[in-house]
């Protein structure tokens, strides 16, 4: 094709677009002077301040704790729920039901949490959004573990069951080891959903502990400095690896499974 | 065990925590934003139990109108501007040589999976006053322009947001094309332009109302771009909701508020459903 | 078949409904429903109690304390405290009303809210037996419109609001509200104001001639008006960040609290003006929270604040004039600071007290200046 160079206009656009702001913001993390807006020289005193900032450093650990145990929670009632729907009902209105939480505005989601917990007099805190964000996390677990089960071959459960075992033997043994990539793939979207969720969060977190997100927020609102360029720097390195890792692992696996 | 016992038992088993869940934690509070909306505010927040129309009578007061409109403009806006940019990336993604397309799809969704506060930030450095696009307009002697802090922005932070949820649907539809057919047209006579028409658009509509509704959606419902990007000036409907249960603690006027955004929402996906199955 | 549905889906709908319903009746009025009662009876506290078991949670305005605060409370008091923070007034109160327990000890707002905290039975009244240091306060201080008697709050910082400008930006020195209301081709789009609701409405409440206190109807619009019409010369509104903005040059004029206007930055470019139509007295105050369960040390706390060691440091480093005699007596006033207005004439501006329900107007009012759409 003649125009062929021409033609790929558009796709250097939209990477341009996705990616300058990216360059930007890690060349303003060695920023000498105090200003985010204009370089005046290389330096790593940003990341040194970040390594001392107790807010910073708290709010990672909260993080993890929230989605860790969150993913936790949604990982168990989720694949339940997937089973549940799967094998044991025909239900669209419970179908519709498990996936809502995927699919309301988060906005919406976090409002009607920050009601029901005033209303039921609970003091706020990491708890609270850690049951808030398995709510939406066991909507995607359910989600992706159902895809599985659709694929997956039922007669051994059938079998399983003609000899007399009873759901749970059957789910313990042959249901479980079926599912456990769709699972394991089920709570690594929940976790990382988790890490990064800001909206419910902020309505339903309280005010002692905050997770990272809102630390940043609280940052970005309270004056612009090369710090958060700097935190910001680190957490597009680790999950940029992460995603870059988790697609090797998957065409490894890919590979074996053509073997 | 018989049979159908062994499945309720299962149903029970399996189906009861979840669903539990499910009441406490979406149905009932969902409910009682439902409810929310039938009753004045508390002085400090909360809500008194009499009922009222008020807060429905002000949702259709012209200044919250006003705000309902305006963010079906920006969503709206963002959608067209990220279909513009997101079908010729997508279907440019599609026709690469296979070993080149999965390193170009990540590509488009490595933004998405960073923090979503720091890539709005992003657009802050480039756009502020004394920020680096104002810089290099200097630098070829224009500007400075005020770039933030208007709805340019907030339709710049949404796109920059949710491109790839755009780019991903579309290049799904586009993806599973049967190639045979644009040769045949191809074959046929008709030009590139022609078959893209003919052949390829029609085949791709599902795809292109998946990726408009992931677009709008999110865009529709924000409130933290047009906070950090908007300064406050052009409230959404997000922010609206926000700074009622945040600020003004008028919890039953941001209860009606919710149920507007969740109405728009219901119609465009039974729109999008409608339409899906008609093309 | 549709109808099996219908007639098993209803029920379950209704019984959910029927639930939501019952869990808001119960449980939801609680806070609200004794708007009435004023501050309750005093809680026995134990002078002698035993501060190391007890820890201290504090929400308050970025900056507004010395950074190394929780080191200094723990060297010297033997208790833990940790600071959370919060951007604006209206911000304070929801964290503080929005659940059942807040876990803050001790919160810090401007007087008009810890009268409305306090009306609303929230606060713990001040025993002034734990704080000996109030006798640092300057005899003014203790007579605010918001609260007479300091019975439920101690203020922390006190003054007025005005014009923020850029000296070296500005072609005239802003005189009147009405610069920052209707703002010169050279500053158009270059003024911020802060959203905070009474604070938002001040400038055409003061341009227009009206108390700062005003709860009239007619009044309110005309304020609203006026606003409105600001807002498309507006660059932004902003509480908290109005300082940085001008000095990156970013706005030329902001309206300000005089302490959070940056008059003595090195670059010595920036002045405050009190505008002539008047302004306010503010005060900014420490209370107590009727929940929580450290209230000795809360009590410790805001004594050890009000030492003039402590006291002094936000005279000194974030330029707020303080209440505290003893503190103010330490501070050398550098030129050009604002710190040296006497007590007498900050007592000139009109005190803004809480308004009952006439407060809900301000509200009102804020959210839809902020809600009006074209920029």
């Amino acid at each position: 094709m003649r125009s062929s160079r021409w033609l790929h206009v558009p796709l250097w656009v939209t990477y341009a677009f996705l990616y300058v702001p990216i360059i930007v913001l890690v060349v303003m993390s060695f920023n000498s002077g105090r200003s985010a807006y204009s370089y005046e020289g290389f330096s790593f005193k940003w990341y040194a301040e970040l390594a001392e900032d107790e807010l910073v450093r708290d709010g990672l650990i909260n993080t993890l704790i929230v989605a860790t145990s969150s993913t936790v929670l949604a990982t168990v009632l989720g694949t339940m729920l997937a089973v549940g729907l799967a094998r044991y009902t025909r239900s669209k209105t419970l179908d519709a039901i498990a996936l809502m939480p995927a699919v309301l505005p988060d906005l919406v989601l976090a409002i009607g949490l920050l009601v029901f917990y005033g209303v039921i007099q609970l003091t706020l805190g990491l708890y609270s959004v850690v049951l808030a964000h398995a709510l939406f996390s066991m909507a995607f677990v359910a989600a992706v573990v159902r895809t599985r089960l659709v694929n997956a071959d039922t007669s051994l459960e059938e079998a399983s069951r003609d000899l007399g075992a009873g759901p749970v033997a059957t789910f313990m043994r042959i249901t479980l080891p079926q599912l456990a990539p769709g699972i394991l793939a089920g709570a690594l979207l929940a976790f990382t959903l988790s890490l990064d969720e800001f909206v419910i969060a902020f309505f339903t977190i309280g005010n002692s502990d905050q997770t990272l997100p809102i630390v940043i927020y609280s940052m970005i609102r309270f004056g612009v400095t090369p710090k958060i360029n700097a935190l910001a720097a680190i957490l597009l390195l680790v999950s940029f690896t992460a995603v870059i890792a988790g697609q090797r692992m998957t065409k490894i696996g890919e590979a074996r499974a053509q073997d | 065990m018989s049979p159908s016992r062994g499945r309720r038992l299962g149903a029970f088993v399996f189906l009861s925590p979840g669903l539990t869940y499910l009441v406490v934690l979406l149905l009932v509070p969902l409910g009682l934003v439902l409810s929310y909306t039938l009753f004045q505010r508390g002085r400090f927040g909360g809500v008194v139990h009499e009922f009222t129309g008020e807060n429905f009578e002000r949702l259709f007061d012209p200044l919250y109108l006003d705000v309902v409109l305006g963010s079906l403009r920006i969503a709206g806006i963002t959608t067209l501007i990220a279909l513009a940019l997101g079908y010729p990336t997508a279907y440019l993604i599609a026709r690469l040589p296979r070993k080149w397309k999965t390193f170009a799809l990540v590509a488009i969704v490595l933004p998405f999976w960073t923090n979503f506060i720091i890539r709005v930030y992003a657009w802050i450095i480039l756009l502020n006053g004394p920020g680096l696009l104002n810089s290099g307009l200097k630098a070829i002697g224009l500007g400075p322009y005020e770039l933030l802090y208007n709805e340019s922005a907030i339709v710049l932070g949404l796109l920059y947001s949710y491109l790839p949820l755009m780019v991903l649907p579309l290049y799904a539809a586009i993806e599973r094309l049967d190639p045979q057919l644009r040769e045949a047209s191809a074959n046929l006579g008709a030009s590139g332009f022609t078959t893209f028409r003919k052949v390829t658009l029609p085949l791709t509509v599902p795809g292109v109302l998946t990726g408009c509704l992931f677009v709008f959606v999110p865009s529709f419902g924000n409130f933290v771009i047009p906070e950090m990007l908007g300064g406050g000036k052009s409230v959404m409907v997000g922010n609206l909701i926000r700074s009622q249960f945040l600020q003004a603690r008028d919890w039953p006027f941001g209860a009606t508020l919710a149920l507007a955004l969740i109405a728009v929402l219901v119609v465009l996906l039974i729109a999008q459903s409608w339409a899906a199955r008609r093309a | 078949m549709s109808r099996t549905r219908f007639t098993r889906r209803l029920p379950a709908l209704v019984a959910v409904a029927g639930l939501a319903l019952a869990v808001s009746a119960c449980g939801g009025e609680s806070p609200n429903s004794s708007a009435s009662a004023p501050a309750a009876t005093a809680d026995q506290l134990n002078p002698n109690a035993d501060l190391t078991k007890q820890s201290v949670d504090v929400t308050v305005w970025p900056g507004y304390t010395p950074k190394e605060l929780p080191e200094r409370v723990k060297a010297k008091l033997k208790f833990p405290l940790k600071i959370s923070l919060h951007d604006t007034n209206e911000i304070a109160m929801t964290k503080l009303t929005a659940s059942g327990d807040s876990k803050i000890d001790v919160a810090f707002v401007s007087g008009q809210y810890a009268q409305a905290l306090n009306e609303q039975g929230l606060l713990e009244p001040i025993h002034p037996e734990l704080i000996p240091n109030l006798a640092n306060l300057y005899p003014e201080a203790t007579q605010l419109g918001y609260d007479k008697g300091n019975k439920y709050s101690v203020p922390y910082t006190w003054g007025t609001t005005g014009i923020c400008y850029r000296k070296d930006l500005v072609k005239a020195v802003p005189t009147s509200w009405n610069d920052l209301l209707s703002p010169p081709a050279w500053a158009d789009k270059k003024v911020t104001m802060m959203t905070t609701e009474r604070w938002l409405a001040l400038p055409a409440i003061k341009a227009l001639g009206y108390s700062v206190n005003t709860d009239k109807d007619e009044e309110i619009a005309k304020v609203k008006e006026k606003l409105l019409a600001q807002k498309p010369h507006l660059l932004t509104y902003d509480d908290v960040t109005f300082g940085d903005r001008l000095k990156s040059g970013e706005a030329v004029m902001v309206e300000a609290w005089d302490g959070w206007c940056p008059t003595t930055d090195e670059k010595q470019n920036i002045g405050f003006a009190v505008p002539k139509e008047g302004s306010d007295l503010w005060t900014d105050t420490m209370v107590i929270m009727k929940s929580s369960k450290n209230k000795e040390a809360a009590h410790a706390f805001i004594n050890y604040v009000l030492d003039p060691e402590i006291h002094r440091w936000a005279a000194e480093n974030i330029n707020y004039k303080v209440p505290n005699k003893a503190a103010m007596d330490q501070v050398k006033i550098a030129e050009g600071s604002l710190l040296g207005i006497k007590p007498a004439t900050l007592l000139d501006g009109e005190a803004i007290i809480d308004l009952g329900q006439g407060s809900l107007k301000y509200t009102r009012l804020a959210e839809e200046i902020k809600a009006k759409s074209g920029a």
